[in-house]
């Protein structure tokens, strides 16, 4: 079933092969490959188990792959730390967005990175530069000069995604960035990574959420039981079949539960039809 | 873009339209009230906590106010006061350090038997007391970043057992007085600055001030950012012209500033210099507010921890040595529990909060400024030590109610 897509047109930037992690007793990534080009947004999605913070942490350096090769711009490389990471230009934003509440928004987005004036803080060039990324991905930041805790939810992950573009990164990450966030601002999220693609950027996201991978990604790649399961080109996949690739089977409860819904539903139609005549 | 043309207008940081445009005098006292009303309080409770001090104990005994009394209250409050400083750093980080007494007490006996029973010079015997500190400060550093022991066992561990080790060092004597010539004593007793050079030195501070202040106004409106108008400034620096001439003048009328307290002034400055406008400082704020977070941006998290702890057992340090100065001895008494508590009391009633990320150097010397009117206010009035002890704890626990309080406002209105 798995529809594996169409070679890439352009070089990846960043290309997995082969990765294999385990912790103790437990296989936790088995010979998992995943690809991003530049421009690109690749969803990693998956069941809980299914690998995808074991692989995110991996790209991260976080962990370090026991065998299997990662190609960043074409060479190979070895991420020896979430700082090496950062250095060749991979940004992670983590689910729990890693911000200091009781910092301004300037503080949270050049922190471990401040700007120096003859060893003193350059506020008025970090100010300038926030507002530069701020408006990049269109954000809606009432001012950069108050605390991450006046922000409300959607704020704060811009300020995460804005902070990982501090370094000029190639690849940028993001784990569940609309897991907490409401409608309007899950959108926000959403319009905020289709303009990290613009800009040329390969984007990894993952999440739970079929309806926003559907909605802004252009691969799909799916993990299960830490082996790539399936790989989907968006506009090739329905949420069926997604589901199907996740959860391993056809007949799973998800769409067990689908299939009883629908027939309920044309019942209840059909006896308000009956009613009504 | 539509924001692309509003930018020639109006300045980058004041294009998003939901922003509260603050508009003449009128805006700005709206919006400060806003910002009390949401628990930003600052300073304000200790500035009116202090007014309120002054005029209760001046109805009592006018001669509160005297500037003879102003000039003793700031001498006897800044070796406490440098303390309280080190205090208001590890408070920062949310930590604490209940040992600082001791190790000022244990600072200044080191150096009172090197020099007065070995006859080493006084410099040797200063420096090997910032060495004690900075050594202390290491250790409680590793017990933190490599151990794990909680600060407060650690310090309340060092409270305990530097007392011990004061005893130790003084021996059988007890008491070491310091000779009369001795630089220590001469710097906290005698040493004031009067007439013409403290008016010099008042112009000087403000004329830095304002220095400061108009060039940040350049830059930023070079940088197409919004600045605060000149007229603002000019107040505000007028004011402190204002304030700090009268007050000059007043205690001119008795011996003037003292360098002591000059000195922990300086101190105080530096500090908030350093906590605000370096890096070290940002990220001492940063771990205090949100440790993870910090480390994962790659703040050196070990390295704040130990600079903090060192920085605050070497001020406990140089505090216990002027405090020795100004009592002219070391004795078994120097720097027990009274110290200890003062020294936190005062960083906590200035305004530093106890749950880390929150607070400001300025908070050691309004909060110590405000323990010191107390005490020489009750000992004019001629009460009891008991009523002191019994006034700065109630004192201390309405500073920590008001500190609760405005937390709560202010997460109920979003400002964390």
């Amino acid at each position: 079933m798995s529809a594996i897509a169409t070679p890439l047109a352009r070089e990846p930037v960043l290309s997995l092969r082969g990765v294999n992690k385990r912790f103790g007793a437990v296989q936790a990534l088995t010979d998992v490959h995943i690809d991003v080009a530049a421009g690109e947004v690749v969803a990693l999605v998956g069941d809980n188990g299914a690998g995808k913070s074991t692989l995110v942490k991996v790209i991260a350096g976080v962990y370090q792959p026991d065998s299997g090769d990662i190609r960043f711009s074409g060479i190979n490389v070895t991420v020896g730390g979430p700082g090496e990471a950062q250095a060749l230009g991979i940004a992670t934003v983590f689910q729990d967005l890693a911000l200091c509440d009781n910092l301004d928004v300037v503080a949270n987005l050049f922190l471990g990175r401040e700007d120096l004036a003859g060893g003193l803080l350059n506020e008025v060039k970090m100010e300038k530069e926030a507002w530069r990324l701020l408006r990049t991905l269109s954000a809606k930041i009432p001012s950069v000069r108050i605390p991450i805790a006046a922000l409300s939810g959607g704020q704060r992950q811009t300020v995460a995604i804005a902070r990982s573009l501090v370094g000029d990164p190639k690849v940028v990450m993001l784990d569940e960035p609309t897991a907490a966030l409401g409608v309007a601002q899950t959108a926000e999220v959403l319009n905020m990574i289709e303009r990290l693609r613009e800009h040329g950027l390969g984007v990894i996201l993952i999440s739970h959420n079929m309806a926003d991978v559907q909605a802004v990604a252009d691969r799909i790649v799916v993990l299960r039981l830490g082996r790539n399961a399936a790989e989907f080109r968006v506009e090739e996949a329905t949420t069926d079949q997604l589901v199907a690739a996740i959860t391993g089977a056809s007949d799973n409860v998800v769409a067990a539960r689908a299939e009883r819904r629908r027939t309920d539903g044309a019942e209840a139609q059909l006896e308000e039809g009956n009613s009504d005549g | 873009m539509a924001d692309t043309e509003q930018t020639h207008t109006v300045a980058d940081d004041l294009a998003d339209e939901r922003l509260i445009r603050v508009q003449g005098l009128s805006g700005l006292v709206h919006m400060t009230w806003n910002r009390l009303r949401s628990g930003e309080l600052g300073s304000l409770p200790v500035v009116v906590g202090l007014v309120v001090i002054s005029i209760l104990f001046y109805a009592m005994e006018p001669r509160f106010l005297s500037s003879r009394s102003l000039v003793s209250i700031t001498q006897f409050a800044a070796p406490i006061g440098i303390i309280a400083l080190g205090i208001v750093l590890v408070l920062l980080l949310g930590q604490i350090d209940l040992s600082v007494g001791s190790v000022s007490g244990l600072a200044a006996a080191g150096m009172a038997v090197l020099v007065v029973r070995h006859g080493y010079s006084e410099l040797v015997g200063i420096m090997a007391a910032l060495t004690v500190g900075l050594l202390i400060g290491a250790v409680y550093a590793v017990l933190h970043n490599r151990l794990g022991v909680p600060s407060f066992v650690f310090s309340l561990a060092g409270l305990l057992g530097f007392q011990g080790l004061l005893l130790y060092v003084l021996g059988r004597q007890g008491t070491i007085n310091l000779p009369s010539g001795s630089f220590l004593v001469e710097f906290t007793r005698f040493k004031f600055v009067t007439g013409l050079t403290s008016y010099v030195l008042v112009l000087a501070v403000v004329a830095v001030f304002l220095a400061t202040q108009l060039w940040g106004i350049r830059t930023r409106t070079r940088a197409g950012l919004s600045a605060p108008g000149q007229g603002a400034v000019l107040i505000k620096v007028g004011l402190l012209a204002v304030g700090l001439l009268v007050l000059t003048w007043y205690v001119n009328l008795d011996r003037g500033w003292s360098y002591l307290w000059l000195f922990f002034v300086f101190l105080v400055v530096v500090m908030d210099l350093l906590l605000r406008r370096t890096r070290w400082g940002r990220h001492v704020f940063a771990v205090g507010g949100n440790e993870e977070a910090a480390r994962r941006s790659g703040v050196k998290v070990g390295r704040i921890y130990f600079t903090v702890f060192a920085s605050c057992s070497m001020l406990a340090a140089v505090g216990g040595l002027l405090a020795a100065g100004l009592q002219t001895s070391v004795s078994q008494a120097s720097g027990t529990t009274d110290t200890n508590l003062t020294a936190i009391a005062a960083a906590v009633i200035g305004g530093t909060s106890l749950f880390g990320g929150r607070g400001s150097a300025y908070s050691a010397m309004l909060g110590i400024i405000v323990l010191q009117a107390i005490q020489s206010g009750l000992n004019m009035v001629g009460v009891d030590s008991s009523v002191r002890f019994m006034v700065t704890g109630g004192v201390l626990l309405l500073a920590v109610a008001i500190d609760s309080v405005s937390r709560r406002a202010r997460s109920s209105s979003g400002r964390g």
